[in-house]
């Protein structure tokens, strides 16, 4: 048990708890930020995907003990007003069914665009494919992501 | 009425004085009205009523601004965006003024309160659109009054109504009035030629809170005070708990309690991670209960009912048109295949879980379920309380897929809350979810079927279930009435692990044994199987039957459309076509795929499709319904498989199990037919055939009949 300061959202939030809890955990239960999915726990579905210092990472897979000043942001802070070019384009090409696997999506999304503005459909297909959508969108993300790369 | 009138009405003091007398399928709803004599008046200010409800669907603000409630569970099939839009297209409402809110369950007011069997729309068709064209004409009737006109003389449109003299009053400045109206009667709703709302692409009203992680699942569900449950289940079927000793997980910290029920144990915590940390603590021994099953065993035992005799009294007959063994008898060449399915879990990607809180006042239970009004009335007959001290509240569900119509994690989370009286939330993680499924059963097909004269003559399906069999509808689709001696005989094993219905029940697997079988009849025949098909449904429409279901015209139009859009019969270099077409859930549906050999193993690269649901109402919806269903197919087709070893589940994660995932999905094409029938299932009835498509095209491409799901152990 320890306590952790961490930088979530812009925000620095003081938790206390197990030094091995994953970060979803943390996010979920005590930060209240539930838009950061649980799919399987062992990072093979990525509806929990966060960004870490920019990068589209497991938080389910990823303890609290590991974070120290990293900067995290969740789908809550991928934009102020909701209109960050991946989630302007997913609501532009309606993507989600379900839409459980969405908020992982975009920011596997997001990340990825951000490395790599201009990507080509077999690129897109390659980085997306870590994320599992039960309902099967991905004609749609795969729509949606090239859309919100050309509006980047 | 005057504006000094209305403002007597006290907020608190609507209540419900009418309901709809008949209105056929709308008996049972109320309309709201009118203001309470008991209840003193007070003077308030119209500006801050924000909302009058109209009836259980409809409230119209004074601002004109609409919440529509939609009654049904979503789980992702679209409805809360689609029913809304029925009532709206009927109240005559811009789109942009509507705001959708979830129903609760409630049996008084709503009707058909469940998600399955691909008929939402078809029910809600024409009650939904009575439902808005009702409280139409009684915004028209209370605006004429205001006029001293007749109503017959006005008109509603886009929330406004209109005198030819030119008056024109707002639907929020007559609601009040209006909600006070007799219920009028018998109205007529629109052609489909004036429709506004219907036939135009609306997107999911959920997408801004999807997009921006806002909560809606219910695993999202939070309340102060409220802990998480994790449940120790079996972890085989047939086991029982021996022994159980809760000392270390109790004595870690933030675990409140331990109990024990039904079999299994559940560890409340202030905190999921705190409880899947007191679960792996239990320290519990198994003893076997009942037989522990393995896949060998059943196919084992499915491969004796398919040689047994079926005169034979553990099969049922489900049909027997002319006499399918004199057929065989007198055929030039007898054509039998063995068809097989694992079993299958749903995977919905949220885990199944439930909130409850059981109080000696009520029963509070919050969160994702298909069969909200049979999952209330379970939880009041296992707490043995009144049904009326049970509320329910549906979240939005990440995913059903037919798990969640059973239930059973609602059942455990107000068991748990009763026996320790706390509200509790019961989280599946995805270990239990995927080992303590209600399955897709296992499955096997023998058919057969003789030919004379290069003609079918003969066709025999024989199926072997685990617990359960085809319902009594499948027998009644194609081939009926296209062949003359045709028989349908099942018969199952029964067994100790939990099944169930999943996205499109049976027809999920016969649709592949069938459109396989007849592709290789074709083959047989020397035939194109799109004109194999196309003379079937011919020898059907002249043989019209009440049981049949399917419409053989509607059929070949679907089929000619995906012939067309997909250029059948000319596949570009290197790509091998394959086509089946099914009739499910009351739609006809044709596919076409095409795949590529690389690296000696199958890609699908394309699929059309063609479908006739009739109207369709939402078309960005139902594409995405149309594609979901056809990825899921494929995904399943190929990959989908869960074995048992002695009673146990062999995969139980992500990494055992293999989803379809974006680098193996297909470009897909969706054609609806265009007519104005009303509107038949849309959820389903893509799904089954395209296993089948996907087949055809494999053995175009390698000269191979494949007959076991998944089919991906033919290339590993």
């Amino acid at each position: 048990m320890g306590t952790f300061s961490i930088h979530v959202n812009g925000k620095i939030h003081s938790v206390t708890t197990d030094d091995d809890t994953p970060l979803l955990w943390v996010l979920r239960d005590e930060l209240q930020y539930v838009g950061t999915k649980y799919g399987c726990g062992i990072g093979q579905c990525g509806a929990c995907t966060v960004h870490i210092d920019g990068k589209a990472t497991r938080s389910c897979s990823t303890p609290i003990s590991d974070i120290k000043d990293a900067k995290i942001v969740t789908i809550e802070g991928l934009s102020e007003n909701g209109n960050h070019p991946v989630q302007e384009a997913w609501k532009q090409v309606d993507v989600p069914q379900c839409g459980y696997c969405q908020a992982g999506q975009m920011m596997t999304a997001a990340a990825f665009i951000e490395e790599n503005p201009n990507p080509t459909t077999p690129e897109i297909r390659q980085a997306m494919h870590g994320n599992i959508c039960r309902c099967g969108t991905y004609n749609s993300i795969e729509k949606a992501v090239a859309l919100a790369a050309k509006q980047d | 009425m005057t504006t000094q009138e209305q403002n007597k009405f006290s907020r608190r003091g609507f209540i419900k004085t009418a309901s709809l007398v008949s209105g056929g399928m709308i008996i049972g709803f109320n309309f709201f009205t009118s203001c309470d004599s008991d209840i003193p008046l007070e003077v308030i200010d119209l500006a801050k009523l924000d909302y009058n409800e109209f009836n259980a669907y409809i409230q119209i603000s004074n601002a004109g601004k609409v919440t529509i409630f939609s009654p049904n569970p979503e789980i992702g099939q679209g409805v809360k965006t689609s029913m809304p839009m029925l009532i709206a297209e009927e109240l005559d409402v811009p789109w942009s003024d509507v705001r959708v809110v979830q129903g609760k369950w409630d049996s008084d007011n709503y009707k058909d309160q469940f998600a399955g069997g691909s008929e939402g729309i078809m029910r809600a068709w024409e009650p939904l659109r009575q439902t808005g064209a009702t409280a139409k004409q009684m915004l028209i009737n209370a605006a004429a009054a205001r006029w001293g006109v007749s109503p017959d003389e006005c008109h509603a449109k886009e929330g406004v109504i209109h005198h030819p003299s030119g008056k024109k009053l707002g639907y929020g400045e007559v609601v009040l009035e209006a909600a006070q109206l007799e219920v009028p009667e018998g109205l007529t709703l629109k052609e489909p030629k004036d429709f506004t709302i219907i036939g135009t692409e609306k997107h999911n009203v959920d997408n801004d809170k999807i997009t921006t992680g806002q909560p809606l699942y219910g695993l999202d569900y939070r309340e102060e005070g409220m802990y998480f449950a994790h449940v120790m289940r079996p972890p085989a079927f047939g086991q029982v708990i021996d022994t159980m000793d809760d000392s270390a997980a109790r004595n870690i910290a933030g675990v409140v309690d331990v109990v024990q029920f039904d079999n299994k144990i559940a560890v409340i915590a202030s905190n999921n991670w705190t409880a899947m940390k007191g679960k792996k603590a239990l320290n519990v021994t198994w003893k076997t209960g009942s037989p522990l099953e393995s896949t060998d065993l059943h196919n084992e035992k499915m491969v004796e009912i398919l040689n047994a005799n079926v005169d034979s009294k553990e099969f049922t007959n489900m049909r027997k048109d002319g006499d399918v063994a004199l057929a065989f008898t007198e055929a030039d060449l007898v054509v039998e295949r063995m068809y097989e399915t694992p079993f299958k879990p749903h995977n919905c990607l949220e885990p199944m879980n439930f909130f409850a809180h059981v109080t000696d006042e009520e029963v509070r239970l919050v969160g994702p379920v298909q069969t909200p009004e049979w999952t209330a009335n379970r939880v009041a007959k296992l707490l043995e309380r009144d049904i009326n001290e049970v509320k329910l509240e549906m979240t939005r569900m990440g995913g059903g897929f037919g798990r969640r119509l059973y239930g059973d994690f609602a059942l455990e989370a107000a068991e748990i809350s009763n026996l320790t009286k706390l509200p509790v939330s019961v989280v599946f993680s995805r270990e239990d979810d995927m080992t303590a499924g209600t399955y897709r059963p296992a499955m096997k097909y023998k058919m057969k079927a003789s030919i004379k004269d290069n003609k079918i003559t003969g066709y025999h399906v024989t199926e072997a279930g685990i617990t359960d069999n085809m319902y009594d509808l499948i027998p009644n689709f194609f081939p009926a009435g296209s062949i003359p001696n045709y028989q349908v005989d099942v018969a199952n094993y029964q067994s100790n692990i939990s099944v169930g219905a999943w996205r499109a029940p049976v027809t999920n697997f016969h649709a592949v044994a069938e459109q396989s079988f007849f592709d290789e009849l074709a083959t047989t025949l020397r035939k194109d199987p799109v004109k194999l098909k196309l003379e079937l449904l011919d020898i059907a429409a002249e043989n019209p039957e009440e049981q049949r279901l399917f419409d053989p015209e509607r059929f070949k139009g679907v089929i000619d459309l995906v012939v067309q859009k997909s250029n059948w019969g000319n596949p570009t270099e290197g790509r091998f076509q394959g086509f089946a077409s099914y009739f499910c859930h009351n739609t006809h549906v044709a596919e076409v795929v095409e795949i590529e050999m690389i690296n000696e193993k199958p890609v699908v690269k394309k699929v059309y499709c063609a479908i006739d649901c009739g109207i369709v109402v939402n078309p960005l919806g139902a594409v995405n319904q149309v594609k979901g269903g056809i990825i899921d197919g494929i995904g399943n087709a190929l990959f989908g498989e869960l074995k048992f070893t002695d009673g146990k589940p062999d995969a139980d994660n992500f990494h055992a199990y293999r989803m379809i995932r974006m680098n193996e999905t297909p470009d897909i094409e969706v054609h609806f037919v265009q007519n104005n029938i009303s509107p038949t299932g849309l959820g389903e009835p893509a799904l089954p055939p395209v296993g089948a498509a996907v087949n055809n095209a494999i053995f175009a491409a390698t000269g191979r009949r494949l007959t076991k799901i998944p089919f991906q152990q033919y290339f590993a």
